[in-house]
């Protein structure tokens, strides 16, 4: 339990990122405008460290943390280091330390000297998994059958390590793998004391965690459907702020003047997003029971949310375990005006032929229509009517190089042996492309631990 | 008392997510009094099959009273999964938009509560 005294005022904690490729512009505005205790940064979706690994593996000077910290740390440490507001970011990847480094170089470049930066590493354990975890959660097959593809595993920790950091004295704390939800639950547990069995207040902590993690998505960002669910000023999304109570109740809000909009409908929305069972939402540090809350409109762009609790934690962490997995050949062309429907049916039915006399070996094809049934595939009503354009898309996944650039190889042939009127792709197209497969399973929690590492500017 | 078939699109919003090959694909209602509609007509069952072949494992169905929501988990939605995915849509983003046409039945009496898609 933290020795300092417990804080009994609101807490504001703002996001500043939901991915990798996110905006940086509303992370700038929150360390501005948002009046934050803390600012919590969410740049790895679970693919991320393994295209990372993939990237280090052939860029011996990969920096292997964020590609964009540089610009997300510049348009934030200015206003947050004069403001007080702690950062916390899961931009670490897998060099957490280099990216300590890096903002710590930052920050003397920008003359702020004196700033405690704290590295939380230990989520790589890509040695020891196959020994740790016996079983792939997806297929129930054995973890040793990854043995020759393994790339990189990480476990996802929890809050605590950030806790212990801040408590330590860091104003700015950055990791490797943690769960998303977690990056917002450290502040609250080292600003209230909350404790780390305490499953009731980490469950409320994680599910305010939960609806910020994706950024706009709570404010608007992935919400407009013209007519039916429109939200003011979509060119100007804000990142969203938690003004979150000791007792775990929360206002989810956004910086006033910006665009989109918090209702009931986007925290709704946003509660149950990549969520299974919305009573066991499993985190490191809780189960989530998103059950029993209660939302309320409170004020425009405010959304009361209570009754968020949880249930104790499981003995596993998950870890994500990324594997070479073969190649993927992928390619297009187009038709358009009266037949273009027939012609690309055509073009499919003679790339069909074409593969067999190449010998395509394909885990996996696909020839979509784009225009007609590209995005729900079987699930297109029968009777969509003929688009006016048509591209063709080829994909397909085989296990070798050579295979899948026989995707790229046939559309060529296709420009002058193949259909009339035939558009031909776009040049210069990267059209094969390694697959880093994403495997689960659970390792022991006591098995992974945390190192923490502080720097000072 | 008599019904009008509207689709769902009118009566809740929705949104999916992904976890490795598994889509959750959750459905809103936007009226309290609409949500009873969903938990009777829309079922586990109606919602794989509306997918066809699209969803190629099982379907389950959570409650989530609270918010007027049921949540769809459909195993086997996502190709794989997004990296080894060859769906141009590898994370299932747009699959929430498809259930959108269901068709709901819907009694005379609630047709007020229905949302009418403004024109541009």
């Amino acid at each position: 339990m933290s020795e300092q005294a417990k804080r009994q005022k609101t807490l504001r904690i703002g996001s500043g990122a939901a991915w990798w490729g996110d905006r940086v512009e509303p992370a700038g505005l929150n360390a501005e405008q948002g009046e934050l205790d803390y600012l919590c940064f969410e740049t790895m979706a679970e693919a991320t460290v393994s295209a990372a690994q993939v990237r280090a593996r052939r860029d011996p000077g990969f920096a292997g943390y964020d590609t964009y910290l540089d610009d997300r740390m510049r348009a934030v440490l200015p206003g947050c280091m004069r403001q007080g507001t702690k950062i916390i970011s899961n931009q670490g990847w897998i060099n957490p330390q280099g990216a300590a480094e890096r903002i710590v170089e930052l920050l003397r470049e920008l003359g702020i000297s004196g700033v405690k930066v704290a590295a939380v590493g230990g989520s790589l354990i890509t040695e020891r998994v196959l020994a740790l975890a016996p079983t792939i959660m997806e297929n129930g097959q054995p973890t040793a059958t990854l043995k020759d593809t393994l790339i990189s595993a990480e476990a996802y920790m929890g809050a605590e390590p950030i806790v212990q950091a801040l408590r330590e004295g860091a104003q700015i704390v950055v990791t490797g793998r943690v769960a998303d939800p977690s990056l917002f639950l450290a502040p609250m547990m080292h600003e209230f004391g909350w404790d780390a069995l305490d499953h009731e207040k980490l469950g409320a902590g994680n599910g305010i965690g939960h609806l910020m993690e994706c950024g706009a998505q709570v404010t608007g960002g992935y919400f407009s459907d013209p007519g039916l669910k429109d939200v003011p000023d979509p060119w100007n999304f804000a990142f969203p702020i938690a003004e979150v109570e000791p007792d775990g109740s929360v206002v989810i809000s956004k910086v006033a003047g910006s665009g989109g909009a918090v209702t009931l409908q986007t925290v709704k929305e946003q509660m149950l997003y990549e969520v299974h069972d919305p009573a066991n939402y499993l985190t490191p540090d809780v189960v989530v029971d998103f059950t029993q809350s209660k939302l309320e409109q409170i004020a425009p762009d405010r959304v009361r949310v209570t009754g968020l609790t949880g249930k104790p934690r499981t003995p596993t962490l998950k870890v994500s375990m990324g594997c070479t997995e073969g190649f993927i050949g992928e390619d297009m062309f187009f038709y358009a005006g009266p037949g273009a429907l027939r012609r690309a049916q055509l073009a499919r039915k003679i790339l069909e032929e074409r593969f067999k006399i190449v010998k395509l070996e394909a885990e996996d094809l696909r020839i979509d229509f784009l225009g007609l049934n590209a995005i729900h595939g079987a699930a297109t009503p029968p009777d969509a009517p003929e688009p006016y354009e048509v591209a063709v898309r080829v994909a397909a996944r085989t296990k070798t190089r050579e295979q899948a650039l026989k995707v790229g190889r046939e559309v060529d042939g296709m420009a002058v042996s193949g259909v009339a009127h035939t558009g031909k792709r776009v040049p210069h197209q990267e059209r094969t492309r390694e697959v880093i497969g994403v495997w689960s399973s659970l390792v022991p929690r006591e098995q992974v631990q945390a190192q923490i590492v502080h720097f000072t500017s | 008392m008599s019904t009008q078939k509207v689709r769902l699109e009118q009566v809740a919003h929705t949104r999916s997510g992904d976890k490795g090959n598994t889509s959750n694909i959750a459905v809103f209602a936007y009226e309290p009094e609409l949500y009873p509609l969903l938990r009777e007509q829309l079922t586990a069952e109606r919602f794989k099959a509306f997918h066809r072949e699209a969803i190629t494992g099982e379907v389950l169905r959570y409650e989530a009273g609270n918010i007027h929501a049921l949540n769809f988990v459909a195993h086997g939605a996502l190709g794989g999964g997004v990296s080894r995915s060859l769906a141009l849509d590898n994370y299932g983003k747009a699959l929430s938009a498809a259930i959108l046409g269901f068709e709901i039945e819907v009694p005379e009496a609630l047709l007020p509560r229905l949302r009418q898609r403004q024109p541009a």
